[in-house]
């Protein structure tokens, strides 16, 4: 059976790649549906959904259009969370792979050292890291991914821990592969199916952790995003539901979806279980 | 507590004189496959099969797991139930357990226990069967217990689930049934963790659970196979004794024909899922009448003794200087910490162009000697010279520049190749670690593919290759880097008999060709005496004995090589009857 094939008897995954897919349109047709910046005042303010054409969601506490923020947010939402994935598996499979492959005291140097980063609560620290380094996409990006490599690390040493004794990976030993080659040519490729399903499930976790920095007002404050909005709809929710209502409905979408997907994910990864369902 | 019970073993049974009169003629039912009843009129079948067929999930390589299955088993007889992995041979006693993987399930047929078709019962119904009509032993007595309870509340679990006894009865009767199975210090061992006790023991205990409810019909699928061969013999000798006290029915599955002839009243040999053959043991064993039968059974390596060999020339190439290796296990917060000898002064050489075989049961030391000839593992003191230069000492970038003069065939053909890596590359890497262009690599992989048999097949994955193929990669990989010497630690035992002929040839021959030395480790004599020169025995950490194959097996000096060799199953039986004399009197004596 093919991997799509696989991935595809999961109905959940099928329709989770659907929502993603739905949305990574949305963040790539913004700028041709609305070229105007998401942050030009273009009609009067508290325009409810569906009252006037062209503003389908309406307009928000300063007569923006709620339906261009939401797409331009998408592209910012898919963009922080993809990056900062992508950095936080940078920095958190090498350290787990080393620790695990050598094991020993250097295992131990370095398991503490994610340690004092998983002690501290993962969100007090971003918060931290980005009033620092002053908002801006490039600080949003390092403080999430700061805060997110524990547990990739963790769990590529895992990974490694159990494969290193492995007979094939002896076997490589025995035939005089350098460690080097050893851990990038017998031992990683066969940790990828977990890491792929733990990046999937960061991503969500990511697109969560901006949105709530910005509810917070630690946001770029120079790009529309969906927890932007959510925070400046936070004072008028009960006049303008709609102001929170959609880019709500937004994260709870995209999160589900990449839930969904590296759920399924998961399933065609793992043959064993593939075979039972 | 078996005053009454001092007549032979199962060995000789089916000639010593029984309560129960058994054996019809064979002529009567020669054309019956199924046929053949061993019980007289009065021992009806407990168990009949008739008929079934399994069918197998679509996409299987073959559509039914067993078809047109028929057979019975009688209260009071054993029957074993022969066959290699794919045989289908476990699955009639996993649908009369009603244990059949997700997506399996009868299409056709009959199961008939004491009159009632157990294919038809409801949940409840079978669920009640299970335990207290019909007990069950697996193979694997590490994980069919569990790990965080003790033994004594296991068996009373047993008791519980079926309502029986009340709470202090089910510990006192747990206690009487440990005794039963011969378990050694059952008042503690009814206190004690799996773990705490040793492969053996803790199948006593699960015979003791299946024997829990006294059971009519025991089925054992493979209950002695993943024991060393002197706990072999004596489980296969408790199981045949209880057997017979309790007047029980027995399905005894296995793929071991040595097995078969020391416990068998009847044999079932099946292959694809069809009977191949069905009758009274010594008929099957002694002229088989279908040529799969035969085939299985002179594939068995035989413990005739092994011929006289030349002497090598004696060129040492290996040459082992008082090596040791202990291991230490970290004390915990309330445990002492544990010292283990693996390797206790261990000496020896090896010549160019010979076979050792070292041959141990597990904790022998026999893995970790292998492991440090390879440097897989690191001696604690002692030398290892090969060709005059002391391997023991190096480390590093010099090891790793050395690691070619020794390669490694391992025990198990699934996990000692990368799912990940095409098979030409899984050869070609080692050449092209060590300096080889990675197309000439490549090139050396194909024709080494080609020289095991194995040619063109050089961009397929491991999971498309059957166990025997993966072991003859494994060997094309080993030979890959020209090495001066060849570990092959258990290489053969993960295989069926058959493949295991095919492949202990294939090595015989490269030995030839390419002049290799071989460590041949193995926990199987019989193997080893097929492709050895010489044989080392080890045991706890020491060699017990070396000698050529010759003198070990017809002149063993030690106590221990002489236990294992009569631990052998099936020996009296498949050498000529001299052997069974010294067989029945040492069990007479451990009696």
């Amino acid at each position: 059976m093919s991997f799509f094939a696989r991935f595809a008897q999961n109905r959940g995954a099928l329709v989770g790649l659907i929502i993603l897919w739905a949305i990574i349109l949305m963040a790539v047709l913004a700028p041709v549906l609305f070229p105007e910046s998401p942050w030009r005042m273009v009609q009067r303010p508290f325009l409810p959904p569906l009252a006037q054409d062209g503003f389908w969601l309406g307009t928000d506490t300063m007569g923006r259009n709620v339906a261009a923020g939401l797409m331009h947010g998408a592209w910012v939402s898919l963009l922080i969370g993809l990056v900062s994935t992508a950095v936080a598996l940078a920095i958190g499979v090498p350290l787990g792979a080393i620790a695990g492959y050598y094991g020993g005291l250097v295992d131990d140097a370095l398991m503490r050292f994610t340690e004092f980063f998983q002690t501290i609560p993962n969100f007090a620290l971003a918060i931290v890291l980005v009033a620092i380094m002053q908002p801006s996409v490039t600080s949003i990006v390092l403080a999430i991914a700061i805060v997110s490599w524990p547990p990739v690390a963790r769990l590529v040493r895992a990974e490694f821990m159990s494969l290193r004794h492995r007979e094939y990976v002896e076997a490589a030993r025995l035939v005089g592969q350098t460690n080097t080659q050893i851990i990038l040519r017998q031992i990683l490729p066969n940790t990828l199916s977990p890491i792929i399903v733990l990046a999937s499930l960061m991503v969500a976790t990511a697109i969560l952790l901006e949105s709530a920095l910005s509810f917070l007002g630690l946001g770029d404050p120079n790009v529309m995003s969906w927890g932007y909005m959510i925070g400046a709809a936070r004072t008028v929710i009960r006049q303008a539901w709609w102001l929170s209502f959609f880019p709500g409905l937004a994260i709870l979408l995209t999160v589900l979806a990449l839930n969904l997907v590296g759920e399924g994910l998961d399933d065609a990864l793992n043959p064993k279980l593939a075979r039972e369902r | 507590m078996n005053t009454f019970d001092n007549s032979t073993s199962g060995t000789s049974a089916s000639t010593a004189s029984r309560s129960e009169p058994e054996k019809v003629p064979k002529s009567a039912t020669a054309g019956d496959l199924c046929g053949d009843h061993s019980g007289d009129p009065a021992s009806e079948p407990i168990l009949r099969i008739e008929g079934l067929s399994v069918a197998l999930p679509a996409g299987a390589d073959r559509e039914y797991a067993v078809e047109e299955l028929s057979y019975e088993v009688s209260p009071g007889e054993i029957l074993c139930v022969v066959g290699e992995s794919g045989s289908g041979k476990s699955m009639a006693a996993n649908t009369v357990m009603g244990l059949l993987p997700k997506g399996v399930r009868p299409v056709a047929g009959r199961v008939m226990f004491e009159g009632e078709d157990v294919l038809t019962l409801d949940e409840k119904r079978h669920r009640a069967l299970r335990g207290k009509k019909i007990g069950m032993i697996f193979q694997e007595p590490m994980t069919a217990l569990n790990p965080l309870m003790r033994i004594g509340d296991q068996i009373a679990e047993v008791f519980e689930a079926h309502g029986e006894l009340k709470g202090a009865e089910r510990q006192a009767r747990a206690l009487e049934l440990l005794k039963e199975v011969r378990l050694p210090q059952p008042e503690r061992a009814i206190r004690a963790y799996p773990f705490e006790l040793s492969g053996g023991q803790r199948q006593r205990v699960m015979i003791a659970m299946a024997l829990a409810l006294e059971p009519k019909l025991l089925i054992a699928d493979e209950p002695t196979t993943a024991l060393d061969v002197t706990t072999q013999a004596q489980i296969l000798e408790l199981i045949a004794d209880l057997q017979r006290r309790h007047h029980m029915a027995v399905m005894f599955i296995t793929h071991d024909f040595g097995v078969v002839a020391e416990i068998a009243n009847r044999v079932c040999v099946m292959r694809h899922g069809r009977i191949v053959e069905i009758g009274r043991r010594d008929e099957v064993l002694d002229n088989p009448r279908h040529d799969y039968t035969r085939a299985l059974i002179e594939a068995i390596p035989s413990d005739a003794a092994p011929p006289e060999r030349e002497p090598m020339a004696p060129t040492p190439i290996l040459e082992v200087r008082n090596l040791n290796r202990v291991f230490r296990s970290r004390g915990g917060l309330f445990k002492p910490s544990r010292e283990v000898r693996a390797l206790d002064d261990v000496s020896f050489t090896l010549s160019r162009g010979e076979t050792i075989g070292i041959v141990g049961e597990s904790g022998s030391g026999k893995s970790t000697l292998g492991r440090c000839v390879v440097r897989l593992e690191r001696p604690d003191s002692g030398e290892i010279l090969l060709g005059g230069e002391d391997l023991s000492a190096l480390k590093g970038d010099a090891l790793r520049r050395q690691r070619h003069r020794v390669q490694m065939v391992f025990q198990d053909p699934y996990a000692s190749l990368n799912p990940r890596t095409r098979v030409g590359m899984a050869i070609a890497q080692g050449p092209i670690a060590n300096g080889v262009p990675r197309d000439q690599a490549l090139a050396k992989a194909d024709e080494l593919l080609e020289l095991v048999g194995l040619g063109g097949s050089a961009d397929r994955f491991p999971h498309e290759f059957s166990g025997g193929q993966r072991q003859r990669i494994g060997i094309a990989r080993a030979l890959a880097l020209d090495p001066e010497l060849i570990v092959a630690d258990e290489a053969v035992s993960a295989l069926d008999v058959s493949i295991q002929a095919q492949v202990l040839e294939l090595l015989e021959d490269l030995k030839q060709r390419f002049s290799l030395s071989l460590l041949f480790i193995t926990h199987d004599l019989r193997v080893a005496a097929q492709i050895c020169d010489r044989i080392i025995v080890m045991q706890k950490g020491r060699i017990v004995e070396q000698g050529s194959a010759q003198e070990v097996f017809t002149r063993p000096q030690a106590d221990y090589t002489r236990e294992l060799l009569a631990a052998i199953p099936g020996r009296d039986k498949t050498t000529d009857d001299k052997t069974t004399d010294d067989k029945t009197s040492k069990e007479e004596t451990s009696h």
